[in-house]
């Protein structure tokens, strides 16, 4: 049984933040999951700007972010706890997000099979419906059975 | 930010020290100026797995996109810092606990657009760690 599923929303920070060190340092925020989604939050911060005159946040903020919710949206889908691995990530931003706004993700692992969770976000700054970035991502499901890992993947946001 | 007539890794890095994140994420550039290499300093703050002691992918991501936008900051005829349209990163081995490298080729440009790819690696170049790809818009 894997205990992200159905977590109860008060230990989602500890499950999804605290846990990883980068995640930490960038001030993500826990804001909601259930079984195969899971949303982050990103406080505008001045050390996470990209362009020091109009003070959007660096895309590399949004890449990271995405990440980090898009592999935790697959922790949730998981039948039971694997480790698990980006493949790739794809961002496409749409328009550069507003100063001094928080940065809200939506991940939906919309597809899993035995070793593939396939992953589509959308990231914007206050506003559903004018998103500030959409992106797909593909991950490994590493079991226990070290024959199916493919050899040298990079570790997720888990 | 205007932009010096010279783009030399010497030249650009007042112009990086300039940019929050980059700092943030210890990012620095080597190299020369057809051939920029990004360096992140490793640190604590960027791991992403603490049981695999594994850097975070999303701190490869952004470092692959810093070392683009410098290199097209190398081109003479750019007077203003390319916007990304899009990034799509590929992993292709575990980053550990060490400083990550990056190169990054213009595949091509025009007046409005950059195609450019981007390699990163830890002790091998031979072993990249990520690769990304990535479109900017050069006038806008």
């Amino acid at each position: 049984m894997n205990p992200l599923r159905d977590l109860d929303p008060s230990k989602g920070q500890r499950f999804f933040v605290e846990t990883v060190p980068h995640s930490v340092a960038l001030g993500l925020q826990f804001v909601a999951s259930g079984n195969g989604w899971v949303q982050l939050a990103l406080p505008w911060r001045e050390d996470l700007v990209g362009d020091p005159d109009s003070g959007v946040v660096h895309g590399g903020v949004i890449t990271t972010l995405v990440d980090a919710c898009c592999g935790s949206a697959v922790l949730t889908a998981l039948p039971e706890l694997q480790r698990i691995v980006t493949l790739d990530l794809r961002i496409d931003y749409l328009r550069p997000a507003a100063q001094g706004q928080r940065l809200r993700c939506r991940a939906e692992c919309y597809r899993l099979t035995r070793q593939v969770a396939f992953v589509r976000a959308v990231v914007d700054d206050g506003d559903e419906a004018d998103p500030v970035a959409t992106s797909a991502a593909t991950f490994m499901v590493l079991h226990q059975d070290r024959s199916v890992i493919r050899p040298g993947a990079t570790e997720a946001a888990s | 930010m205007s932009l010096p007539i010279e783009r030399t890794p010497d030249v650009l890095a007042p112009l990086l020290a300039r940019i929050p994140y980059a700092r943030f994420l210890g990012f620095s550039l080597e190299g020369t100026p057809d051939h920029l290499v990004g360096r992140m300093a490793f640190t604590e703050g960027h791991i992403g797995n603490a049981r695999a002691r594994a850097l975070h992918g999303g701190t490869l991501g952004a470092m692959m996109e810093l070392t683009a936008t410098c290199q097209l900051l190398t081109l003479p005829e750019i007077q203003r810092v390319p916007k990304i349209i899009n990034i799509t990163v590929e992993y292709l081995r575990g980053a550990n606990t060490a400083d990550v490298l990056a190169r990054a080729e213009i595949i091509r440009h025009g007046r409005r657009l950059a195609n450019v790819r981007v390699v990163a690696w830890q002790d091998d170049e031979t072993r990249p760690v990520a690769a990304a790809n990535t479109h900017y818009l050069l006038a806008v």
